[in-house]
């Protein structure tokens, strides 16, 4: 936590605040191992006729959530189908409850007029959610809309979740999910992504779930503590900062690591890979010979990887009249040629790839490559060009079942961070919906969601990992 | 030696006085009065004066300690033979069927052949108890044994010790009011400010009716000037309700004064016996009394309402006897407030409660409302908590007599998360 973010929340700090209008950060609420995924109840509504009450009910009943819905009959069938024990709920109600989620089936929203289905469920309950609760919509893709009514209704719930992401404060965070349909049952690892503390500093995110051919399904003893149990991972940049995190949150979820950076770095690369039961790959990504002896070595030692995470990465700035062209080349070089050219060698040759069948490819992108940065003009670009990838490569891996996906972390509090001046390090932190930084987890859990198994109907999507930051949004 | 077998216990009838509204025509009444003129009127109407019945069963929800032999001082004071012997029971508004039950059973078992089950209680005429601080000085004053001790413990009272501990209507588990529990399951289950107030005008309506046709002739005898039930608004309408401000559930509530059951005072008794009993005094029984269940539910966390045990009772209750909520001819479900008629009805109605907390394949379903509380409920009679009971009791028993037969379902809720319901036939 900052020292602003613990200041306002002393008592003197709390009024100072509020008499000043300054922003007020809370302690954001962090995933424990073995904690549930939702820590109070859950209120699931809907436009009628919507196609998702059924799966959403299973996802909550499977994870145990306390849950209410109106009493609306298609809505209760579904809940007493999934077994779930909910509590009848009408706007009324709502007056003396506190709500850990609300979650909204948008789906049945045909046209404009039936956009007020938000607003009738909304209105009364957003201020009933709790300190670091959730609001979450569930829509159609307006490309998978099949008349111009419905498309426009549901490209609307994107203005309405932002929106909404900007008003709710008191570290709740609101985001929409785009369920394409036939892709009903691949909700479960999104949707417990999004409600539970994993997703602290996400907010204002629009996801794409798309149905696939053939759905992996996922095993009825699927252990959601440890969903890369016997995967594994490969995390280039892993020796420190958000790479570390991230290797061992992929650990912590049961996959065995291997973490790769650069020879100088080796010793505390080893350290983490100690820590963490996993193994060591000290290489230079930027060499030629790089993409052939991961490959290899990957091919060799662990008979393919399921998970490869390309966060190494690295700034050279300097505004772009004082950057010579090394800086610009090393970090196009690091940042984005690497990851092409690694990618291309782990899905080479078809069935026999080093990229295991339904394998997860997660690339680290940023808020710079989205907004564009002053003094950023190379690692814009680069970050940038890693969206460009996700986008060029999502149909190729799609065909094997695998995906690739990006987060794009906003301020983050680390050691590269911490050397920023303090007008613009507090701008940075300040400047966003959570008004905080924040942390190497936050950026790993959201890489881990790309990871699971859980996760194969998102595809081809970007996200955010910044608080809802002002800029770029 | 075996056991008789079980057989059946019918309802003979039953008598009450008039209930009255709180502080009202008994407010000099207390529970003994109220209990022995009941029992009274009990006796004249079956002729039973001196007779030893096998036991009269009763209670009060409030009650003064001394009053800690009530219905065994209300058969002395009453026409009964002295012999017969009474005990006092306690189960908040479900006292009086609890104890119709204890009654039926005993006479089921052949372990006597004749009682009477019933309750009393007086809003008015209330116990009010020493100040708590005030009694624990006294208390430490008589520990000692100087004089000198004695006043110095007593030199500890102070003037604001004089203000008496007033019994409270609220959980002492939540600290909510009864109506402020109602409230929040109303709101749950949706129930609207309409529904409630067009459940109370029917029982006002039907109650009003029932006397005019003389169906109460035989059901209660005057008391203290009142010849029927002072709550009564035979001219009640939806206009007037609607007029009624919340009391319960903040500005915005639904529930009135109108929809909920008014601080009453009265008493009712039910005479029940075994077949042979009432045979061989050529009494005709009303109706048998089949089976009975009691639930409760743990409120206290929020989770359950705190008057929706009679939900999860009556499903026991209809699983054990083969039947379904629609199997009856005539439903009383106690109207301690309109919206717990209604949040039940609405449970029964309701997937996820019927399949997740009452464990069943599919909801119990709706129930005809041209069944439900025919001759009037709590809403328009009052409900001196203790005396309902035996007043539904009665009322069913004589309604499906009077129809040539039938099933009837009884259905209270009471303080503590309780429910107790009940099966009659005819």
């Amino acid at each position: 936590m900052d020292k602003y973010t613990q200041l306002v929340n002393t008592s003197l700090g709390k009024r100072v605040a509020k008499q000043v209008g300054l922003p007020k950060p809370v302690p954001l609420k962090r995933h424990v191992p073995g904690a549930p995924v939702v820590d109070g109840k859950v209120l699931v509504g809907g436009a009628p006729g919507g196609r998702l009450a059924t799966p959403i009910a299973q996802v909550l009943a499977a994870a145990g959530a306390d849950v209410a819905t109106p009493l609306r009959p298609d809505l209760r069938a579904a809940a007493a189908e999934a077994g779930l024990d909910a509590s009848p709920w009408t706007p009324k109600a709502s007056v003396d409850h506190r709500y850990a989620a609300l979650v909204f089936d948008a789906t049945g929203i045909a046209g404009s007029v039936q956009l007020e289905e938000l607003h009738a469920f909304f209105h009364p309950t957003i201020r009933q959610v709790k300190t670091c609760g959730r609001a979450i919509v569930l829509g159609t893709p307006p490309e998978s809309a099949t008349k111009p009514g419905e498309r426009v209704a549901q490209r609307a719930l994107e203005g309405f979740t932002r929106a909404t992401g900007k008003e709710i404060g008191r570290g709740a965070t609101v985001q929409l999910i785009y369920v394409e349909p036939g892709a009903e049952d691949e909700i479960a690892g999104t949707l417990r992504f999004f409600l539970s503390p994993r997703s602290a500093f996400v907010s204002g995110q629009v996801v794409r779930i798309v149905g696939r051919k053939e759905a992996a399904g996922l095993a009825s003893d699927f252990d959601w503590e440890q969903p890369l149990a016997g995967k594994v991972a490969l995390v280039t940049g892993a020796s420190r900062g958000i790479g570390a995190a991230i290797a061992s949150t992929l650990a912590r979820d049961g996959a065995h690591v291997v973490g790769l950076d650069v020879p100088a770095l080796e010793e505390d690369l080893n350290a983490v890979a100690a820590g963490i039961g996993g193994s060591a790959l000290a290489l230079d990504i930027t060499d030629p010979d790089a993409p052939r002896a991961i490959a290899a070595h990957l091919k060799k030692e662990h008979r393919g990887v399921d998970v490869v995470v390309h966060n190494a990465g690295i700034t050279r700035d300097r505004t772009l009249g004082r950057m010579d062209a090394d800086r610009w080349n090393a970090v196009i070089s690091v940042n984005l040629s690497s990851i092409e050219r690694i990618t291309d060698a782990l899905i080479a040759g078809g069935s026999r790839a080093v990229l295991n069948e339904r394998g997860r490819i997660v690339c680290v992108s940023s808020i710079s490559g989205i907004a564009g940065n002053a003094g950023q003009t190379n690692y814009a670009t680069s970050k940038a060009g890693v969206i460009g990838i996700v986008n060029a490569y999502a149909p190729e891996v799609a065909k094997r079942g695998a995906t690739i996906n990006a987060v794009a972390p906003g301020f983050i509090e680390t050691q590269m961070t911490a050397k920023v001046p303090l007008p613009i390090r507090e701008a940075g932190r300040r400047m966003s919906s959570l008004s905080q930084g924040g942390l190497p987890i936050d950026v790993a859990e959201a890489i881990a969601w790309f990871a699971s198994p859980a996760t194969g109907g998102v595809n081809g999507n970007v996200v955010r990992v910044c608080g809802q930051s002002l800029l770029g949004a | 030696m075996t056991l008789a077998a079980p057989r059946r216990a019918v309802v003979l009838g039953g008598n009450r006085i008039p209930f009255a509204r709180s502080d009202s025509a008994y407010k000099k009444a207390s529970n003994q009065d109220m209990l022995t003129a009941a029992l009274d009127g009990l006796v004249d109407r079956f002729e039973l004066a001196g007779e030893r019945l096998g036991d009269i069963v009763a209670g009060a929800v409030l009650k003064h300690s001394r009053d800690f032999n009530l219905t065994r001082e209300c058969v002395l004071g009453s026409r009964l033979a002295p012999e017969t012997p009474a005990y006092d029971i306690q189960q908040a508004c479900g006292t009086g069927l609890e104890a119709a039950i204890l009654v039926a059973n005993k006479i089921a078992f052949g372990q006597i052949e004749v009682g009477v089950a019933g309750g009393v209680d007086t809003t008015s005429d209330a116990p009010l108890a020493l100040n708590e601080d005030l009694r624990a000085i006294l208390l430490d004053a008589n520990r000692e044994r100087s004089t000198q001790g004695r006043l110095k413990q007593l030199l500890r009272v102070r003037p604001q010790h004089l203000a008496p501990a007033i019994p409270r209507n609220e959980e002492p588990r939540t600290g909510l009011s009864m109506g402020e529990h109602q409230a929040r399951t109303a709101a749950e289950w949706g129930i609207s400010r309409e529904a409630q107030d067009e459940l109370a005008m029917r029982s006002h309506l039907n109650l009003a009716a029932a006397y005019e046709r003389g169906f109460q002739d035989d059901l209660v005898t005057p008391y203290l000037g009142l010849e029927r039930d002072q709550n009564l608004r035979p001219d009640s309408s939806m206009e007037k309700l609607a007029k009624l401000r919340p009391v319960f559930g903040g500005a915005d509530g639904t529930m009135t004064p109108g929809n909920s059951t008014p601080l009453s005072d009265g008493a009712a008794v039910a005479l029940l016996a075994s077949e042979e009993w009432a045979k061989a005094r050529g009494i005709t029984p009303l109706a048998s009394f089949i089976d009975a269940e009691t639930a409760a539910v743990d409120y206290v966390d929020g989770r359950e309402g705190l008057l929706m045990a009679p939900a999860y009772a009556v499903p026991r209750l209809l699983e054990r006897n083969g039947l379904t909520l629609q199997d009856f001819d005539l439903y009383e479900i106690h109207e301690a407030f309109a919206s717990q008629v209604l949040s039940t009805l609405a449970a029964w109605e309701d997937p996820v409660f019927c399949t997740q907390r009452l464990a069943r394949e599919e909801p119990l379903g709706a129930i005809d409302r041209s069944k439900l509380n025919v001759n009037g409920s709590s809403l328009a009679a009052g409900h001196p908590f203790a005396a309902t009971g035996g007043r539904i009791v009665t009322n069913l028993a004589k309604a499906l007599h009077e129809r040539g037969g039938g099933r009837g379902l009884i259905s209270i809720c009471a303080a503590g998360g309780q429910g107790v319901v009940a099966i009659l036939e005819a």
